[in-house]
């Protein structure tokens, strides 16, 4: 399930609520919160806004998400992502697996992250007392998603960007 | 066709999104760029590095070769920062 919203969510709460809809077969359940964050170097961060694609983010979060059900035996996925204007503290995303075994279900939460941070489009805005900026992209992020590029379980190639 | 502008190519720009029809010579995604170059300081501060511009032509990543419909969607934004 894809949910983009503006609202906050309670982290513990959808995972709760998830893991009550995972039915029998389920073994384990993975999951990522992201937060925002004041990475301390600079002005102090006083909020983030997210600015997204209406339309492209939801595409772009099912074929990530259906990437990771074509690689992994998953028996449920949750990916919450909000937009807008958040404090820090304040999560940003959720990213929830179920599978009969771990290994699939940290593996898939740890891909949905890593292709979701380079392929869903969100571009955020900081502000600090000094004023806003825009955040650049991270080749680190580009580097977590490559890792998984000749992973495919059909063998084929694991552009989905066309 | 519709031009829509994110993060900072929409504040450099100055525009959300557009109504554009660019002549008959601009067929690619690569020919347009190049147009949109020249119509403007916005748009050639926007544009000035390439290589730290995406383009979606409704609403999937494309490459410059990409050939151009007059119907299209064709959104420019900076990599993004999500998650």
């Amino acid at each position: 399930m894809i949910r983009v919203q503006a609202e906050i969510f309670d982290p513990g709460a959808e995972l709760s609520g998830f893991t009550r809809a995972c039915g029998r077969d389920t073994g384990g359940i993975a999951s990522f919160t992201g937060l925002v964050r004041d990475s301390g170097d600079g002005p102090r961060l006083q909020a983030m806004t997210l600015e997204h694609y209406p339309g492209m983010t939801e595409r772009q979060l099912a074929a990530v998400e259906a990437e990771a059900g074509r690689r992994w035996p998953l028996i449920a996925t949750l990916i919450i992502h909000r937009h807008g204007r958040m404090l820090p503290g304040e999560p940003i995303v959720l990213v929830a697996t179920a599978a009969a075994h771990r290994r699939a279900a940290l593996e898939a939460c740890e891909f949905l992250i890593d292709w979701l941070k380079t392929k869903a489009p969100f571009w955020k805005l900081e502000e600090t007392e000094a004023g806003t900026e825009w955040v650049a992209a991270k080749a680190s992020d580009d580097a977590a998603a490559e890792r998984w590029a000749g992973d495919a379980s059909d063998g084929k190639s694991a552009d989905i960007t066309e | 066709m519709k031009l829509i502008y994110f993060a900072w190519l929409r504040t450099r720009i100055g525009l959300a999104q557009e109504q554009v029809e660019a002549p008959p010579d601009v067929r690619t995604v690569g020919e347009l760029l190049g147009w949109l170059q020249i119509r403007g300081p916005g748009y050639a501060l926007a544009l000035a590095d390439l290589s730290i511009v995406r383009v979606a032509v409704n609403q999937d990543y494309v490459g410059l070769d990409r050939i151009l419909a007059p119907g299209d969607e064709v959104a420019l934004f900076p990599p993004v920062t999500g998650g």
